[in-house]
């Protein structure tokens, strides 16, 4: 019935959560297909696979979110049905959601309390929550300050709170939802640390990642989706990052980039005191300088939100800032926010960090997406008119060239998958042979197979003798793909290394705003 | 004496003349701090002052007329509550059209049920909210300054004022000190936060939608019943989009709502008296100007040149649960 344990070890302890033969279907597409687990208490249980595996639409199964069309569900050996949230809860399950599930303006004690206060008053449920948040925190080391704002939290405290919530529901299963995403690396083993703990107390935990160092430093078990199937259910000490890979894939892939060593040239971008105050007068970069050469790639690591989206909207044209930009010698305008034309025109070109809103028109089709930013070059306009014939046959040859799928232009934009869409962006703006590439997030929501594929591009492009500007808050990729790297943190640069002379710990302190050393 | 006795009856009208404000701009509070959106508060209130005025002629009852005001109030939440919330429809064109049916339609039925040219016959008696005399009013009125102050501005309004002003400390208490105010807050703002947690966000955007409807109710019947002695054609005159501003205003607080309101109601209130403000400010001031007044500042204020208000953050966003 379940593929997991060949030796029959587990066959005394009964299984927090036994998923049997679930199936969920959406439409033509298969989320769900039979699928079964078997998770032992205590323990933290990984399932990993890429976007649009299935993951997160098992888990909404089990916390009651969607209904399964068919199969049953097992909680502590006895057969549960979930059909809503309140059920899950009841059930001892907890979840953490990758986007919180947090009211901002609340208190953290407000947002525990939310859903299971103990009666019409608030004044008793909030103190009963004081009392037992002080035992939590000091059961589990979870600290936070209960009457903080969380929209003054920083993302790591947020996601402690929403455990906190989840313990406070008596939850004796934790689910845990792509949680690294939004942390910084020291961040992330605090989390870690806190699961352990929490699995050492007996609570059983399910973490969803597509991360397969996550999977291999904290799982005891991991379960392997792929295209809505479970493929393998192993121990993770008899697995290897490379064998997760390929089964997450179906092929053999190659996770290390092959990186010739560079040989840097020119200054191709050279950015200096560059400084951006949003609409709301908040300085969201606070004087920065660096540069690019030719045939490196400078990468800029950092969480999310410190000023690198800012710094890509600068770059790319479309946000005003202070400051002197120079690519190839030649000062462009920073001074306004309508620029992408002129950017284009000095060799530089842009891979936004989100495809969907700033890279692609989703209603429109590959063909027409192939050109936006470029419709006014030689040989694509005819005078007033577009001339459709040469782009569309234009557009077919770079469908070949990277092997997007399914191979027809005349698609939508939207009828293709991250990674395919992605391509497209990439397509465009690396054909232009620039000087100069931005490139944001370029495998944020890219499958396995098709990150092996954008990574070479980007390297080929380098070795090409061209710069290139690579902003990602995966550190993996920053750290495999960039010569030097700058960290990010609030707006300033905080560092810069080496790539061959830096490690994860070193940048994951810049990250944190930790000042190390000098360089 | 006599500027005192000037400000108390300026004052007095601005009590009286804020009332509706205030009812309006609580409805909408409960309704847009759950997330809905309500522009059509002045079509309720319309069809609410229409309702009331016609069955207290009718019946010669004002309670019944309050009742079918708020009757008919609550029949419009309710469709803009199934077209909003339960068919995730767009808010404001739910209460555009709300407000279009409201004008036509109060005018359509007092026309065929009373022949008057779309008024309701004008309401004496019991057909109407009648002044309260608060205790002992009569007999401190000589009492200088506080006895003054006491009869003449705190004494003497319809029992609706009084209700209205009570309103703003419950609905205080009730959104900060109930689990349904928390509840409430919670789903204007992450109605994610509330569905996740277990609680059913179409039932609490209903039971907002509700009060809000029963707060225009009382705010349209006191328009006929008490301000006024009966319904006439369009007589809200942009109320509702006042309130709406006042709410703003109020940053979406009760207390802040209380005290914009009074501000609209001061307005118009010195509007119905240019002779005084002539006689203070030694110059006259055009009558069509001092009417304009409270419009202005409702555009002022929805401009945003009264500092930055934050809107409940899920507000006007019909929920839909994520993939």
């Amino acid at each position: 019935m379940t593929i997991n344990d060949k030796k029959g070890r587990h066959e005394t302890v009964v299984p927090a959560i036994e998923l049997v033969n679930i199936s969920k279907a959406f439409g033509a597409v298969q989320a769900n297909k039979d699928i079964s687990i078997r998770v032992m208490p205590g323990t933290i249980h990984g399932i990993i696979g890429e976007n649009g595996a299935g993951k997160s639409t098992l888990m909404s199964i089990l916390y009651g979110y969607y209904k399964a069309d068919k199969g049953e569900i097992f909680i502590k050996g006895s057969q549960t049905s979930i059909p809503d949230s309140q059920a899950a809860i009841s059930a001892g399950i907890g979840m953490v959601f990758q986007h919180f599930k947090l009211v901002q303006n609340f208190t953290v004690l407000e947002n525990i309390i939310l859903g299971v206060e103990d009666g019409a008053m608030l004044r008793p449920s909030l103190a009963k929550a004081r009392k037992s948040l002080t035992e939590l925190a000091k059961e589990y080391e979870l600290n936070v300050d209960p009457d903080a704002n969380i929209e003054d939290l920083s993302v790591g405290h947020q996601q402690r709170v929403e455990i906190l919530k989840a313990l406070y529901r008596q939850a004796n299963i934790l689910i845990l939802d792509e949680p690294t995403g939004v942390l910084t690396p020291a961040e992330a083993n605090q989390l870690f640390r806190i699961l352990h703990r929490l699995r050492d107390e007996g609570k059983t935990i399910l973490l969803i990642t597509h991360k397969l160092r996550e999977i291999m430093n904290i799982t005891e078990t991991v379960s392997v989706m792929r295209r809505g199937e479970i493929v393998a259910t192993v121990p993770t000490s008899q697995t290897s990052p490379e064998a997760l890979a390929e089964l997450m894939v179906g092929r053999k892939v190659l996770l290390r980039v092959d990186k010739k060593p560079a040989k840097p040239g020119a200054k191709i971008l050279d950015v200096k005191n560059l400084r951006v105050v949003d609409e709301v007068g908040i300085e969201r970069l606070k004087g920065v300088d660096f540069h690019v050469r030719s045939g490196e790639v400078l990468g800029i690591a950092g969480v999310a939100g410190n000023g690198q989206s800012e710094l890509l909207a600068v770059l790319g044209g479309y946000q005003k800032a202070t400051g002197t930009v120079k690519i190839n010698e030649k000062p462009i305008e920073v001074g306004s926010a309508s620029q992408g034309q002129s950017r284009r025109a000095n060799g530089l070109s842009h891979v936004p960090e989100d495809r969907q809103q700033e890279g692609l028109i989703m209603e429109f089709t590959a063909w027409e997406n192939s050109v936006f930013g470029y419709h006014h070059d030689a040989g694509i306009q005819n005078g007033i008119f577009m001339n459709n014939a040469a782009i569309r046959n234009e557009a077919q040859a770079k469908i070949e060239r990277f092997d997007i799928r399914p191979p027809d232009p005349r698609l939508k934009a939207r009828n293709f998958s991250g990674g395919n869409q992605q391509k497209i962006v990439l397509a465009r703006e690396i054909e232009r042979d620039p000087e100069i590439l931005l490139v944001g997030q370029p495998t944020r929501g890219v499958d396995i197979g098709a990150i092996e594929f954008i990574h070479r591009q980007i390297m080929t492009l380098r070795d090409k003798g061209k710069a290139v500007l690579l902003v990602s808050v995966e550190l993996d990729e920053v750290l495999s793909l960039s010569d030097r790297i700058a960290v990010m943190f609030d707006g300033n640069i905080m560092g810069e290394r080496l790539a061959s002379e830096t490690d994860e710990k070193e940048l994951g302190l810049l990250m944190a705003g930790v000042k190390t050393g000098t360089n | 004496m006599d500027i005192l006795n000037d400000l108390i009856t300026v004052l007095n009208s601005t009590l009286r003349l804020s009332t509706p404000l205030l009812l309006a701009c609580l409805a909408g509070l409960f309704s847009e701090r759950a997330g809905i959106f309500d522009i059509g508060l002045e079509g309720k209130m319309l069809c609410a002052a229409f309702f009331s005025g016609a069955v207290a002629a009718i019946t010669g009852s004002v309670w019944i007329g309050l009742a079918a005001g708020i009757a008919s109030s609550l029949a419009l939440s309710a469709l803009h509550g199934i077209a909003s919330i339960t068919f995730r429809g767009n808010q404001l064109i739910s209460g555009v059209a709300i407000n279009f049916f409201a004008a036509g339609m109060t005018v359509l039925v007092a026309q065929s049920w009373f022949k008057q040219g779309g008024r309701t016959p004008s309401l004496t008696g019991n057909g109407r909210f009648n002044a309260v005399e608060l205790p002992l009013a009569e007999s401190l009125k000589d009492i200088p300054f506080l006895g003054h102050i006491y009869n003449g501005l705190i004494s003497g309004h319809t029992i609706l004022v009084y209700i209205a002003l009570l309103v703003v400390p419950v609905t205080w208490w009730i959104l900060y000190r109930t689990r349904f105010g928390l509840r409430l807050r919670a789903v204007g703002e992450a109605p994610e936060a509330v569905d996740t947690a277990g609680i059913s966000v179409i039932h609490l955007r209903f039971a907002a939608v509700g009060i809000c409807g029963v707060l225009c109710g009382i705010a349209g019947a006191y328009l006929a019943t008490g301000l006024q002695a009966g319904f006439v054609k369009d007589m809200t005159a942009g109320r509702g989009y006042i309130a709406l501003a006042a709410l703003i205003f109020a940053k979406w607080r009760p207390w802040y709502a209380l005290m914009s309101c009074l501000l609209f109601g001061f307005l118009q209130a010195i509007a119905l008296r240019p002779d005084l403000i002539e006689a203070y400010l030694s110059f006259k001031v055009q009558v069509q100007l001092l009417d304009v007044l409270p419009y202005i500042l409702t555009v002022i204020i929805l401009a945003g040149f009264v500092g930055k208000a934050t809107p409940p953050r899920a507000g006007g966003e019909p929920y839909v649960k994520e993939q």
